[in-house]
């Protein structure tokens, strides 16, 4: 792996590569000192051009539970508005000398774009409604910590479809591994052609709750309200939000994920977030070992090996 | 004065047959087999058809006010290395060219054009949507085509008047009537678009712009050109359903004509699948089904011309991505090449698009696009239709390189182009 920039570049047998490193990664993780110097004096640069702590946060956790050097690069205005190109910023930073680039930014395509100029290795960390290949590897390591096979295995995606990147990657990844994905939404929250994804489709959560292994909550962003895509937040929430009432008609072995940050009594009611069934802080525990599999993966070839223990 | 004697070639309607043709004084003079030289230079065209000038309908070239992206005399380099003899100028530059005054400062710096320079004027002062520019002034210094190039008019009534008004132009333009040339988009659905709303814009996680955008937009100016008589002519026409309104439209008896650009005939959305944005235009690329009903609409005459489009940017400015980056791309010196090679269309059919018919609809017609024959101005092209190159961006004339076409193989070459009796593009290169 040179990039990891979409899920779909890396296939199922792709997806179980990074599984089995992740293993390794979270047997390092275990350990009293969670550090190893594989990737010692290696240089992991995280262009984010979009805030997102929460993501940076992982990736930079991960990238030093390996040794590696991170710099830090942070760009919330658009490239256009600095007078300067996408390419321009991206030959400045690599010209530090960085050996992989962590990339977040809000347009669509920007990692591939990327890619293309860069020689360091380039890790997609979300890119505008397109793909989140991380959080789709770390929610598929969550699901399958459990010990769940994707064979068959079924699972609900609930929430704004058309915007997100999540949802994307998810459906790509879940299906490659043989899940039967359906997508609940309103019709206005799901992309024009979303038989393109591959997914089901279903406007009605309650009629797909009790048939839901797995139930994956998006965020709803609250800007979608200004472009009257659903009509308030509550009528949201009385039609798609996990309620009190809809978890008691979820299985009692399904499992409740969300990518976070949560609104709590929007996607989710207050009352169901500590549902022993909810696995939002194992996503987060699983980001970092996950982004820590991707980074040594990408950096491989040329990394001295210290993860076996 | 000595002329040129075009040698070895022969006429695209008889490519079988070999002719000569010598030109003077900016006219052909004699179209025969094995006319001698005497004092005229001699022009080989060995192996090569020999096709009337080409006329573009739709060029951006920048200048005044983005130099930095084309001039007139680079602009105008590159379309006669495409065999072009003449291109309509659009008129968003800065200043916007909606006033006398702005349209005298065109015609002017045309004055060191390459080709003929036909500027269009803007419908609406500054492309604003708001007010009229003085349009009959216009018209009596010449403008025959008014159009705001890639904006729409969003107000109904406005373009009510603007049609209501132009109808009474027609006198002023001596007899024939002027051109309300219209970018067919409905500004609030297609807002934020930036490709062709379908299943690549949903795979890419990219705003899409739905072709109803276009089809709303055609028909509330169908509807209007029905009730004021107004001539429209429909630029850029990118939705198979906007054929078949026009088939329509024509069919009713509406003064109606329409052009496709080339690179709607040549690619199709999922060319955005890498997030190039050298393949993001305005409208955007579609499916393959509306390609092919492009192309039919070509075939059948529905769509009256194709234009390039010819939209330079500054190489930097296809290095943002694909939503930040602008619209457009170059076109003239792939145009004939592409359509050649990437399209079932005959080099007669070509011919009639690229040339006749827009000469005709920009009040050019007297003197470009003319069939190839004694007492007809001379411009006109020598085209080798079976020459292999590779395009190369950086290597076009254009002071932009923005070509979707960068390093496709295309066959078909301009050899030489005369403009108005003169060589100006000799054995591939521009004359200095």
């Amino acid at each position: 792996m040179t990039d990891l920039l979409t899920i779909d570049q890396l296939g199922p047998d792709g997806i179980r590569e990074v599984m089995a490193c992740a293993d390794a990664m979270a047997e390092v993780c275990s350990r009293p000192v969670p550090k190893v110097p594989a990737l010692k004096g290696r240089t992991v640069a995280s262009m984010f051009f979009e805030d997102s702590t929460r993501t940076r946060t992982s990736f930079e956790t991960a990238a030093r539970r390996l040794s590696a050097d991170v710099l830090n690069f942070s760009a919330s205005s658009s490239s256009v508005n600095k007078g300067e190109s996408l390419r321009d910023t991206v030959e400045t930073i690599e010209a530090m000398g960085v050996d992989a680039i962590v990339v977040r930014h809000r347009s669509s395509g920007a990692p591939q774009q990327i890619a293309r100029w860069a020689d360091a290795a380039v890790i997609n960390a979300g890119d505008g409604w397109h793909a989140h290949p991380t959080q789709s590897l770390l929610d598929v390591y969550t699901i399958r910590a459990e010990g769940r096979s994707f064979e068959g295995l079924r699972i609900g995606i609930v929430g704004d479809i058309s915007h997100s990147r999540v949802a994307r990657s998810n459906i790509a990844a879940y299906l490659a591994l043989g899940a039967e994905v359906t997508v609940v939404a309103p019709p206005t929250l799901l992309p024009p052609h979303v038989e393109a994804l591959g997914a089901s489709v279903s406007h009605d959560l309650d009629a797909v709750l009790a048939e839901t292994d797995v139930l994956y909550l998006l965020r709803m962003q609250r800007e979608r309200m200004d472009q009257a895509l659903v009509p308030s937040l509550g009528e949201y929430h009385r039609a798609f939000g996990l309620t009190l009432d809809r978890a008691k008609s979820l299985s009692g072995s399904a499992l409740i994920m969300h990518p976070g940050p949560m609104n709590r009594g929007v996607e989710i009611s207050p009352e169901v977030i500590d549902d022993p069934r909810v696995r939002v802080l194992n996503q987060v525990t699983n980001g970092v070992i996950v982004r820590m599999a991707v980074l040594y993966l990408v950096l491989a070839s040329t990394a001295s090996d210290g993860v076996a223990s | 004065m000595t002329g040129i004697v075009v040698v070895g070639g022969s006429l695209h309607t008889d490519p079988a047959t070999p002719v000569d043709v010598r030109i003077r004084d900016g006219h052909v003079a004699e179209v025969g087999a094995g006319l001698a030289a005497g004092d005229d230079r001699v022009v080989d065209a060995a192996g090569c058809v020999l096709v009337p000038g080409l006329v573009d309908l739709r060029a951006h070239l920048r200048e005044p006010g983005r130099e930095e992206a084309e001039t007139i005399r680079t602009g105008t380099t590159g379309a006669v290395l495409g065999g072009f003899t003449a291109v309509v100028a659009m008129p968003n530059t800065e200043p916007t060219l909606d006033s006398p005054s702005a349209v005298r400062d065109v015609a002017a710096l045309a004055e060191r054009a390459l080709c003929e320079v036909v500027p269009a004027a803007a419908l609406t002062v500054g492309r604003d949507g708001a007010l009229l520019t003085p349009m009959g002034e216009l018209t009596t210094m010449g403008v025959r085509i008014f159009t705001d190039a890639n904006r729409s008019v969003a107000d109904a009534a406005l373009m009510r008047r603007i049609m209501e008004y132009a109808t009474g132009l027609t006198e002023v333009a001596g007899g024939d009537p002027i051109v309300i040339s219209h970018h067919c988009e409905e500004p609030a659905l297609s807002a934020g678009g930036h490709m062709h709303e379908g299943e690549w814009s949903t795979r890419l996680g990219i705003r899409g712009a739905p072709r109803e955008a276009e089809t709303i937009m055609l028909g509330r100016d169908l509807a209007l050109a029905r009730k004021t008589g107004c001539r429209l002519h429909v630029p850029h026409v990118s939705a198979a359903e906007s054929v078949a309104m026009i088939a329509d439209a024509k069919a009713q008896g509406l003064p109606v004509t329409a052009d496709v650009s080339v690179h709607h005939l040549c690619f199709v959305d999922a060319d955005c699948a890498e997030y190039d944005p050298v393949f993001k235009v305005s409208p955007p690329l579609r499916t393959a089904a509306d390609r092919a009903a492009l192309l039919d609409g070509v075939i059948t005459g529905v769509i009256d011309a194709i234009t390039t489009d010819h939209a330079p940017h500054e190489p930097h400015t296809k290095e943002f991505p694909f939503d930040e980056a602008p619209s457009g791309v170059i076109g003239f010196e792939t145009a004939l090449a592409a359509l050649v090679t990437q399209t079932e269309l005959s080099l007669d059919r070509i011919v009639e698009a690229l040339s006749v018919e827009p000469a005709r609809i920009a009040g050019i017609g007297d003197r470009h696009g003319r069939p190839i024959v004694t007492g007809e101005p001379a411009n006109c092209v020598v085209f080798d239709p079976t020459a292999e190159w590779t395009v190369d961006g950086s290597m076009m004339a254009s002071r932009s390189h923005n070509t979707p076409w960068h390093d496709t193989v295309l066959r078909g070459r301009v050899r030489h182009t005369i403009v108005g009796g003169q060589l100006v593009v000799d054995g591939g290169v521009v004359r200095s």
